[in-house]
């Protein structure tokens, strides 16, 4: 899989790095911002805080 | 396939970096910034106000009238918590309301709708996640009898003072009560009180904290000497 991402990109190596590390934060902040909120949100429902259960 | 699995696995670490640290982190980034903006805006519209006329010879023995907030809409912001205690940097948004999606996931403090406002006779009473979302009140159950909680509105500062912690069952709704715990008691008084859940990590139960007021200050005065003396040891 990895192999293969390496190969289609384009340039020299450090130009292919460069893309990684570029692909990387766009996951991460993707990954941060907006899977993990939403996964916490609808997976893990059960954190109360309130008293008398009203949400 | 090999690469899929270990991809699959270095993505679940990550959400559990998200959920015990960094989402945390982000969340309270942001409520600190927006509570500060706030904060600045109020001060702003006070400043643009023509100076109040002070009241004439205010009688000594008066009570000082302390303003209280009429009722508020869902979800709509009303005022921001300080507590020392928690660190010069911590202040977090208080909504009117107790709903997860739009006030207690965002990192934002809800106020019970059925209970007082900040500065009313009875009790006023918020809650907040303990971890997650900003986890605002994670560090409840470090307060020291006497600590300042300091609730700012666009009028002022209401300064109460912690007295007690509890541990209580979710289903123990009194208290909410005016007086907490003390059913069929008429309001008697100034309360505050902090709910959120215990033990840490899970929701088997709620943790309490129990304020009572001490004072109100203006917007034009100033922040009070509860916010800006620091805390005892």
């Amino acid at each position: 899989m990895y192999a293969a991402l390496w190969r289609v990109l384009p340039g020299p190596w450090w130009v292919r790095v460069l893309i990684l590390l570029v692909l990387a934060a766009v996951i991460l902040y993707l990954l941060y911002f907006y899977a993990f909120p939403w996964v916490f949100q609808t997976v893990w429902p059960s954190e109360e805080s309130t008293i008398g259960g009203g949400g | 396939m090999g690469e899929i699995l270990l991809t699959v696995g270095v993505v679940m670490l990550l959400y559990v970096s998200w959920h015990t640290w960094i989402g945390d982190a982000i969340v309270q980034g942001e409520q600190h910034a927006a509570a500060q903006a706030l904060a600045d805006q109020w001060a702003n519209e006070n400043d643009d106000q023509p100076e109040a006329s002070p009241p004439a010879t205010p009688a000594p023995n008066d009570e000082p009238v302390i303003p209280v907030l009429g009722d508020q809409k869902h979800a709509a912001v009303f005022g921001i918590m300080k507590v020392p205690r928690f660190g010069a940097d911590w202040q977090f948004k208080i909504a009117s309301g107790i709903s997860r999606p739009d006030i207690l996931d965002r990192g934002e403090i809800g106020h019970y709708p059925d209970t007082s406002m900040p500065g009313a006779v009875g009790n006023t009473v918020y809650a907040a996640h303990r971890w997650t979302s900003g986890a605002p009140f994670d560090p409840i159950d470090r307060l020291v009898i006497g600590d300042a909680i300091v609730i700012q509105t666009k009028a002022g500062w209401y300064t109460y003072r912690f007295r007690s912690l509890e541990y209580v069952q979710d289903t123990q709704i009194q208290v909410l009560l005016p007086v907490p715990n003390e059913e069929g008691v008429a309001a008697n008084g100034r309360y505050l009180t902090l709910t959120s859940c215990a033990p840490k990590l899970n929701s088997l139960e709620r943790i309490i904290a129990y304020a009572v007021f001490d004072e109100f200050t203006p917007t034009a005065d100033g922040p009070p000497a509860s916010l800006t003396g620091g805390v005892g040891a």
